[in-house]
């Protein structure tokens, strides 16, 4: 594994200080779930992204973007985590965006990728648990085209969402990954139905209903019965990247637990100097460290196009929902009283923790993925 | 071809050539070592060709300077080597103390003349070295050491114990810890070498509850060491210890975990709940060695925190002991046989015993949480 080039640390400073000023909590998080915001993010911080070219970060240069890759964008994700930004960042910029890489699709909407101006969706899970190979949703031949009926769950970024790249049933049954087709589908087609769900951590995730959508062959991404291959590197990019927001909402949330442990006063002394807390701080840290390696390393994987990565990809977002999840449980814990309060920043990312977790695979998910890619 | 590509094929070939196919077999356990010293038995006549080979090249040693026995190599030089001895499976030449600790501190703080006397020695497999650290009073309290070295003019005069002494009793010379003064703790410190026939060394086996004895108790009476026999300034040894323990801790966070791969893939667990456990424990190990690769391209690139080998200690051995713990569940009563040659006389039941003492040695797992709460986390009164 490579250490960090001198570019990559430049885009990590860049990122660090503009999401920690422009996406801070009090900005971003607390002001667009006080006014009710639909969308659960501002479209203004948006443009902002794009304009830094960090929207491109995952499209080729020979489409204006900066071409480079899941390293990258793990950086810039690790801080949206660390500040709990509310951003399509991971579902257009990298998962959608893998998704329609390399297809006619790609020419249509990285344009607007790239301003800033479109959010794109990913729809895979119809049910509370992630498995695409289940994939149901019925995409029938229809003269030139197809029409789509059934449903999807889990959509984020679905409500505000210019395209959704979904995964449909073209042949073969669920649990098989033959039969799979991706299509891009535009958020007024005939026939969808977008239900707008509030999750725990404020953010929006649609319900989708599809009744007799039709679409024409065009909208199909990439091959017909041949989307299980877009649709898994768009996974592995999304639990790639997942990871590395979550090993950011570990950190946040360590570096906050941090500095209560060293100002909080209890029976005369600083919290802080209780060797019952500094043993959990130090092994939190230790963890921490162990998940942020583990994103890094798939993300280079991806990078490289190494056989291993769909394996790593597996690893880093098992290891860092766990890690992330100890993190914002030690978090409340060691905040004691106020650690329960809305008030307080710390209970907003152990919500947040919840959804990222479940967010292309939950730790369950991906340790019998890591089994079955290792043969057993 | 950059200079690394031809370094690489000019490394290869040479591999191809001088390793025996013997040394390209995997070791079955820390026997198949080759440990080197003055008393070294050679178990085939390939361990003796490999060992003198490599050190001739001063590749026993690839990153130390060729002055002191070493092959003078960058690192990235060194990386394209050990990568390329693992594409052949090539076992290390040598395995020794030397080489993993007490080198890297005569590098730093040796003497010139020591470091040409010692590290060549080291470097060539001539002198194996054992580590005079513990005491019966001085465990995780290791600066409370009692060990004494009185100044006589000429030479120091050693009288003590030491305890947890690895291979004392096949060990050539020690690094010693010995206490110069009383009227500091860690300020009265001094760091001696002296060879182990010096009249007045004795050592006595202990036996572990894994029915091995890698380590010794050594006891020192009247030992008598020349003066220049000291690593360091006297009573600065305490500097020298802590960063040779560094190297030991990034030396012990790897042992054990390199070895065998996903441990789901070996085991093949039927019972579901156990092949639960075990694909949590590939997903920890996965994740653990992405960390040692990452920290060891960052200490090696200098950008580590000091204190962090102790951080990989902690993971590591905690890590290694859930394996053999795991790797007993899935032997089922398999695992318990401790004599039988189908179970290579209880490897697995004798590894999970010995595995215990990887979170004691070289400092306990609460020590190292300690040293995180205080050197990288900053904790109030830690």
């Amino acid at each position: 594994m490579s250490l960090l080039t001198d570019d990559q640390k430049m885009l990590q400073e860049t990122a660090a200080s503009f999401l920690a000023e422009e996406g801070s909590i009090a900005r971003q998080m607390r002001h667009w779930r006080e006014i009710g915001c639909k969308d659960g993010f501002g479209h203004s911080l948006w443009k902002q992204f794009a304009e830094l070219g960090l929207t491109g970060i995952c499209i080729p240069e020979s489409h204006g973007g900066l071409g480079l890759g899941a390293t990258e964008a793990a950086l810039v994700l690790e801080e949206i985590g660390r500040n709990l930004t509310p951003s399509p960042f991971l579902t257009t910029a990298v998962a959608a965006a893998r998704a329609i890489d390399g297809t006619a699709c790609a020419d249509h909407w990285f344009p607007g990728i790239l301003s800033g101006d479109a959010v794109l969706a990913l729809a895979v899970d119809e049910g509370p648990r992630h498995a695409p190979e289940r994939t149901g949703l019925e995409a029938k031949r229809q003269g030139n085209g197809f029409v789509l009926n059934g449903e999807k769950s889990f959509v984020v970024q679905g409500v505000s969402a210019d395209m959704i790249v979904t995964a449909a049933r073209t042949g073969g049954s669920p649990g098989e990954r033959e039969g799979i087709t991706l299509f891009a589908v535009p958020k007024d087609a005939p026939g969808l139905t977008v239900d707008s769900q509030a999750l725990v951590d404020s953010s929006k995730a649609a319900r989708l209903t599809f009744g007799g959508v039709e679409l024409n062959a065009d909208a199909v991404i990439g091959e017909v019965d041949g989307g299980w291959q877009p649709l898994s590197r768009a996974l592995s990019a999304g639990s790639s990247g997942a990871a590395a927001e979550l090993v950011g909402v570990a950190s946040g949330a360590s570096a906050m637990t941090l500095d209560y442990l060293r100002q909080r006063k209890q029976f005369g002394k600083l919290i802080g100097e209780f060797q019952a807390l500094q043993h959990r701080a130090a092994h939190l840290y230790s963890e921490i460290e162990v998940a942020r390696a583990a994103a890094l390393k798939a993300a280079q994987l991806l990078d490289s196009g190494d056989d291993k990565a769909e394996l790593h990809a597996s690893v880093a977002k098992a290891k860092a929902a766990d890690v992330a999840n100890l993190s914002v449980r030690e978090g409340v814990q060691m905040h004691g009283g106020i650690g329960m309060t809305d008030e307080h920043d710390i209970g907003l990312f152990m919500k947040r923790e919840a959804v990222l977790g479940e967010l292309f695979g939950d730790v369950y998910y991906h340790r019998n993925r890591v089994a079955e890619l290792s043969g057993y | 071809m950059t200079d690394l590509d031809s370094f690489r094929s000019e490394t290869r070939a040479w591999l191809e050539a001088n390793c025996p196919p013997e040394m390209r077999q995997p070791m079955r356990s820390e026997a198949d070592a080759c440990w080197g010293g003055r008393n070294w038995t050679f178990q085939s006549v390939a361990q003796r060709q490999w060992l003198e080979a490599m050190a001739e090249r001063g590749w026993t040693v690839p990153d130390w300077p060729k002055d002191y026995g070493g092959g003078g190599l960058s690192p990235a030089e060194t990386r394209v080597l050990r990568e390329e001895m693992q594409r052949i499976g090539a076992r290390p030449p040598l395995t020794s103390f030397g080489i993993s600790m007490l080198g890297p501190a005569l590098l730093k703080f040796g003497t010139e003349e020591q470091k040409k006397h010692y590290l060549g020695q080291i470097a060539r497999g001539e002198i194996r070295w054992c580590q005079g650290y513990s005491e019966p009073g001085a465990g995780s309290d290791l600066a409370g050491l009692q060990t004494k070295a009185g100044d006589k003019g000429d030479h120091w005069l050693v009288n003590g114990q030491k305890v947890w002494t690895s291979y004392a009793d096949n060990a050539d010379w020690i690094f010693c810890l010995t206490r110069t003064s009383t009227e500091s703790k860690q300020g009265g410190i001094s760091f001696l070498l002296f060879d182990m026939e010096t009249p007045g060394v004795s050592t006595k086996p202990i036996l572990l509850i894994s029915g091995s004895s890698p380590f010794c108790e050594t006891f020192f009476d009247d030992v008598k060491v020349p003066k220049d026999q000291i690593v360091g300034e006297v009573n600065k040894g305490w500097d020298v210890a802590k960063y040779l323990l560094g190297h030991e801790r990034e030396m012990i966070s790897g042992m054990g975990l390199g070895m065998g791969g996903s441990l789901g893939a070996t085991t093949k667990p039927a019972d579901p709940l156990l092949r639960a456990e075990i694909a949590a424990f590939d997903v920890d190990a996965l994740a653990f060695a992405a960390m040692s690769e990452r920290f060891a391209a960052m200490w090696k690139a200098g950008e580590a925190h000091p204190a962090s080998p102790s951080m990989m200690k902690y993971a590591g051995t905690e890590l290694n002991k859930r394996r053999n713990e795991l790797m007993m569940a899935a032997g089922g009563s398999d695992a318990l046989e401790w004599e039988s040659e189908r179970s290579r006389k209880g490897a697995t039941p004798r590894s999970w015993l010995r595995s215990k003492g990887n979170s004691i040695e070289g400092g306990t797992s609460e020590i190292q949480l300690n040293i995180v709460a205080k050197h990288i986390l900053r904790l109030p009164g830690a």
